[in-house]
């Protein structure tokens, strides 16, 4: 089974990124939905299907209405946390290559600083119900608890250093400073600053958490014949393969990875440039290795491997949930695509696939470019 | 170290024990540690879940932990990133392996979260909190 590239993500957009938008979800929503279609070329009475991410809060049937799309073939969500970006466009391609629509706007809008916040347990706290009568009275209450534990665990088994992830993090932040739209655009980072900077949840650094933003972005997919009718000089970007790992899953990296590369038809090495989803620095690391991408991901960071333009592998080439916007994957898609069509601001020479995780495992997907 | 105690945090959560569960905690109200055992093939799981992941069957026994194992892994706490920890941190969470094979996410009531280490031995203990709830804890075993 494969897309045979017979779906093309169209049209990218996304809103300005901040710590208080002073607008709604809906609005940020709409901003970057409009902003994708105009990318696109394509008009919103265009559109046939809708897909946001589970815990955003503005519906389709609001979206709907607000874009004026008269006939809405194919809606939906993944009732997972914020690690569905590329299981929605799993999805989303699928419909399309199925002949249920033929445009479908992925979308999402959040106030995710200035409103509900998930760093404080308040988004995601189970009050010691369901998994959480388990960890939470113990002390286990936020994402980052349960991320922590795996990552000491990793570091005594593999012997990788927090100097190591504070390497990937100063990396991103070098990706961040040469893209305006990154919120740590002005702001460089050393790899003192990270090492010095105040520990939140042993073994995590300051600079280790993803930043927490109000913002939104848009992804538009569609035919790959309507794509280039309006892109007519333009390269665009093709969904080679896309795969996923359901929840609660034990090594969902390798599963991910064994259906992308079977469906994709390609090998690590054919891959050009990467994007990795980084609530916490150190996962991309650990995702580098289970996707079979390097053995050894401290020292390859270390040897500056993830850098844009000398590394091997450039890695979250944006500056990532660390340093350019946390949308929950919605950026790496966007720069996932970005970097295939040749306009990031840290592009990559002659990049064809671009290779974007939105989850570290619970989705990925294969972008390969096309000419114009 | 002397002088060292646990304070458990009064607002952390309690646990609400599910109709899978609840024989597990009220083992505990016995100050007795159990984890779930396959009435058909002897697979221990915890946290209890309702079909066996090994073989499938639904039924099972709830079998009475040695309550030993070894420290697998810890995260501390250093910022309040839960209102429930202000003023109580640093702040150390462990996850143990038991000898059983299966893991359980608790507490060091013996140990200064400076001195957590994962490979330490430990040993069961049984913390009333109150409410008529017990949690098991953890403190460190001389040997194996």
């Amino acid at each position: 089974m494969s897309f045979s590239n017979a779906v093309a993500v169209a049209g990218v957009g996304e809103t300005d990124y901040s710590r208080d938008s002073g607008r709604t979800e809906l609005a940020l929503s709409l901003q970057a939905i409009g902003a994708a279609l105009d990318d696109a070329g394509i008009a919103a009475a265009e559109v046939d299907g809708l897909m946001k991410w589970f815990v955003d809060t503005s519906s389709e049937a609001e979206v709907a209405v607000n874009l004026g799309i008269p006939d809405l073939a194919w809606f939906g969500e993944i009732n997972q946390a914020g690690n569905v970006g590329a299981p929605l466009v799993a999805h989303a391609a699928a419909a399309i290559h199925a002949g249920l629509a033929n445009t479908i706007v992925i979308y999402r809008g959040v106030n995710g600083r200035s409103g509900r916040r998930y760093g404080r347990g308040d988004v995601t706290g189970q009050g010691g119900r369901g998994a959480g009568a388990f960890t939470e009275p113990f002390g286990l209450l936020t994402p980052q608890h349960g991320l922590a534990m795996s990552a000491r665990r990793r570091m005594f088994e593999t012997g990788v250093t927090s100097r190591q992830f504070g390497q990937q993090a100063v990396i991103q932040r070098k990706h961040a400073n040469r893209n305006p739209r990154a919120t740590f655009h002005d702001r460089p980072l050393t790899l003192e600053d990270h090492q010095e900077s105040r520990l939140i949840v042993d073994p995590f650094h300051l600079f280790d958490c993803c930043l927490e933003s109000d913002g939104g972005g848009a992804l538009v997919l569609t035919r790959p014949e309507l794509a280039r009718e309006r892109r007519l000089d333009r390269p665009l970007a093709l969904i080679r393969a896309a795969a996923q790992s359901g929840p609660g899953q034990s090594s969902p990296v390798r599963r991910t990875a064994a259906r992308l590369f079977a469906m994709g038809g390609v090998e690590r090495s054919d891959i050009d440039v990467v994007q990795i989803y980084d609530h916490f620095g150190p996962f991309v690391l650990f995702a580098l290795e289970d996707y079979g991408f390097v053995e050894d991901a401290g020292h390859f960071v270390e040897d500056g491997g993830t850098m844009w333009d000398s590394g091997k592998l450039p890695v979250n080439t944006s500056g990532g949930h660390l340093s350019e916007v946390y949308l929950q994957g919605m950026n790496h898609l966007i720069e996932g695509v970005r970097q295939a069509r040749g306009e990031s601001t840290s592009q990559v020479p002659n990049a064809q696939l671009s290779f974007v995780d939105t989850g570290i495992g619970t989705g990925a997907v294969i972008l390969e470019r096309s000419e114009a | 170290m002397s002088g060292w105690t646990f304070e458990r945090p009064p607002a952390l959560p309690l646990p609400q024990p599910s109709e899978e569960s609840a024989p597990f905690w009220e083992a505990l109200k016995e100050r007795r540690l159990v984890v779930q055992r396959c009435a058909a093939c002897g697979a221990i799981s915890h946290p209890p879940r309702a079909k066996c992941g090994s073989c499938g069957a639904m039924e099972f026994v709830w079998q009475e932990s040695e309550g030993r194992g070894e420290v697998h892994s810890y995260v501390i706490t250093h910022q309040a990133v839960h209102p429930a920890l202000r003023g109580y941190t640093p702040f150390a969470t462990v996850e143990v392996a038991l000898d059983e094979g299966v893991h359980i996410t608790s507490n060091l009531i013996d140990t200064p979260p400076e001195q957590v280490a994962i490979g330490q031995r430990v040993q069961v203990e049984f913390l009333d909190v109150g409410e008529g709830v017990v949690l098991p804890v953890f403190r460190r075993r001389r040997g194996k």
